[in-house]
């Protein structure tokens, strides 16, 4: 029955977390990412900016556990302020899409009309760009930098948050639950936030993670063109980029970053995967 | 009917849907009056124009509706008001019950919040008030031991103890009007007969007016004061629910009557039907709309539309030119 779909509460509430592989290791990659980051603020093999030129591009070692770069600079150091870096990036860029883009659909959803013709065929527009040629425009407009970036990754969102939102709230606009709010009495804003919200945020956090793993790609893109973070601060595109050079000589240096961005963006699709299985009943039924 | 008193109504009201083939007039020029503490029912197949009629006096029909004619509540013409006087009308002093219980509730709230809501959007109650307001409304609509249910979520009740949560909300905050969409269909009978028995009971000790809307003569004749029977978006018969019943003027009504199954019936015996189907409100036929299903009909009922003609005391009156024979 409908019910079951429309109880988004119930599988809170009711059931335990039963163990679902790919929630419980996406959770654990997110969380050891995040551990990471957090470590590079307190903690750091070595402090960033030491070049110790003796061990240019050396292997593994004692003193370089990861080995260490062109400059001379270890590379778990770069890895953990990296991390910091890049998912700092993305989690801003996707909160921002997210709430500009999730506004504006959920305005189009509760006015319909004119309003929403605007702001679809805007979605429209903005979704013919390929994310990263998005970025790339918005970074040619204002300037290299990490507000730059975060913008840019920002703006590549929008149009994704904008047709989820707009599409889930439409949906929910016509269950009974909104016609006996509006019979008491309540206007569009306030149905928008108490009812259409909570009832798609299941939707959109799902999303979100997709969008999480999107960005770290993108952010490392931009920073592999050179359109991204600029030295010395560390990212891990950026740190990709550097290593082509020495592909022949360190092929390490390559390896250990694109370790980072693959379970990093793995380990938010899977987050991703066992959210929508949680929130979404009628999907683990099919199961 | 009695003039003067009345807190809701509706003069010649129209609405017309957008259909294939131009506007669908879905209620044809529909009058009725409600009396402060009058129950008053509306009686009708699916598709009759009830449920219309409920949505047109909240102003919920779909934007594209057209409404012609006037909605009067107490002296304010609601068709005409504007979306922010309708918002403060809804739910302050005209209250909803839906049909189905189990969907009219936000499954991500839980039931005490949601009727604490009404209070502090319409009187500006504080939360604290609002939420020893909701108490009182539970208990008001018979959920037993409302401080342990009110942080329930919708989906942790029944259909029953839901419609009771649909209830208090409508009632939330002491509307002079509460209208109940079809309240009983989708429950069990057994909870079907508490819960119309809750709605008179608080619409006494209220002192409200209520509109039922059913397609069960049955559950509106043991409730309503004076009932309306529409068909085809086209109000049929009017009056006292008692003169009503003793005499059904109109022949549709005659027939409703007649298909009710009876207890009385003998095993195998067949229930009555009423032959046909209705009218197309596309391409509504010129004369008595219910003259292709009337086993009366004569020639002049497809000439001309009937107008309602008196069929007995109270204001009692039947849309049919052939009272006589029918009775």
């Amino acid at each position: 029955m409908s019910e079951l779909a429309a109880s988004p509460a119930a599988p809170r509430r009711r059931r335990r977390l039963s163990l679902r592989p790919n929630l419980v290791i996406g959770t654990c990659l997110i969380a050891l990412m995040i551990a990471a980051a957090l470590l590079s603020l307190v903690w750091t093999p070595t402090p960033l900016g030491t070049m110790d030129m003796m061990s240019r591009l050396a292997g593994p070692s004692a003193a370089h556990w990861l080995g260490a770069d062109h400059f001379g600079r270890d590379v778990l150091t770069l890895l953990l302020v990296g991390a910091r870096n890049s998912l700092g990036i993305a989690f801003a860029a996707v909160l921002l899409g997210g709430a500009v883009g999730v506004f504006l659909g959920l305005f189009a959803a509760a006015r319909r009309g004119w309003a929403e013709e605007v702001i679809m065929r805007f979605a429209d527009f903005a979704f013919a760009f390929p994310a990263v040629l998005a970025a790339i425009i918005v970074t040619a407009l204002l300037g290299v930098g990490s507000t730059t970036t975060v913008i840019a990754i920002a703006v590549a969102n929008v149009p994704v948050f904008i047709r989820l939102s707009r599409a889930t709230g439409v949906d929910i606009w016509s269950r009974d639950f909104i016609l006996a709010a509006r019979s008491a009495g309540r206007g569009p804003l306030h149905i928008t936030v108490r009812h259409v919200l909570p009832n798609a945020s299941g939707v959109l956090l799902v999303q979100a993670t997709t969008q999480l793993a999107l960005a770290i790609v993108i952010e490392a893109g931009l920073s592999y063109l050179g359109l991204g973070l600029q030295p010395p601060a560390p990212s891990w595109g950026k740190m990709l980029n550097d290593a082509q050079t020495h592909m022949g000589s360190q092929p390490l240096l390559a390896i250990f970053p694109g370790l980072a961005i693959a379970i990093a963006v793995l380990g938010f699709n899977l987050l991703g995967d066992g959210l929508r299985d949680l929130l979404d009943p009628r999907l683990r039924r099919t199961r | 009917m009695g003039a003067g008193d009345a807190l809701l109504a509706i003069e010649n009201l129209s609405v017309s849907l957008p259909g294939d083939q131009g506007p669908r007039r879905v209620l044809r020029g529909l009058d009725l009056e409600v009396e402060r503490g009058q129950t008053y029912g509306i009686v009708g197949e699916s598709g009759s124009g009830k449920s219309i009629t409920a949505l047109a006096v909240m102003g919920l029909l779909p934007d594209r509706a057209r409404v012609e004619g006037r909605v009067l509540f107490d002296g304010h013409d609601l068709a005409q008001a504007d979306e922010r006087a309708m918002c403060r009308i809804r739910g302050n002093r005209i209250g909803m019950v839906f049909q189905e219980p189990m969907t009219a509730l936000n499954p991500a709230h839980a039931i005490g919040r949601q009727i604490a809501e009404s209070v502090i959007l319409h009187e500006g109650a504080s939360r604290k008030t609002a939420r020893a307001r909701a108490l009182d409304l539970l208990d008001l609509a018979g959920i037993p031991d409302p401080a342990s249910r009110i942080d329930d979520y919708p989906h942790q009740l029944s259909g029953g103890q839901r419609q009771r949560v649909v209830i208090a909300i409508a009632l939330a905050c002491r509307p002079d009007l509460l209208i109940a969409d079809e309240p009983t269909t989708a429950l069990d009978v057994t909870v079907q007969a508490q819960i119309l028995e809750l709605l008179t009971d608080l619409t006494e000790r209220l002192g409200m007016s209520l509109i039922l809307i059913s397609h069960d003569l049955g559950v509106v004749a043991s409730l309503c004061q004076r009932t309306a029977v529409l068909y085809a978006g086209r109000l049929v018969e009017e009056g006292p629910t008692a003169a009503l019943l003793a005499r059904h003027a109109h022949p549709y009504t005659a027939g409703l009557m007649a298909a009710r199954p009876r207890l009385t019936a003998r095993a195998g015996e067949r229930l009555t039907a009423i032959r046909g189907t209705l009218p197309d409100p596309e391409s509504v036929p010129a004369g008595c709309i219910f003259a292709a299903r009337c086993p009366y009909v004569i020639d002049d009922c497809r000439a001309a539309e009937p107008a309602l003609h008196e069929a007995g005391d109270g204001g009692h009156v039947a849309r049919c030119i052939r009272l006589e024979a029918v009775a």
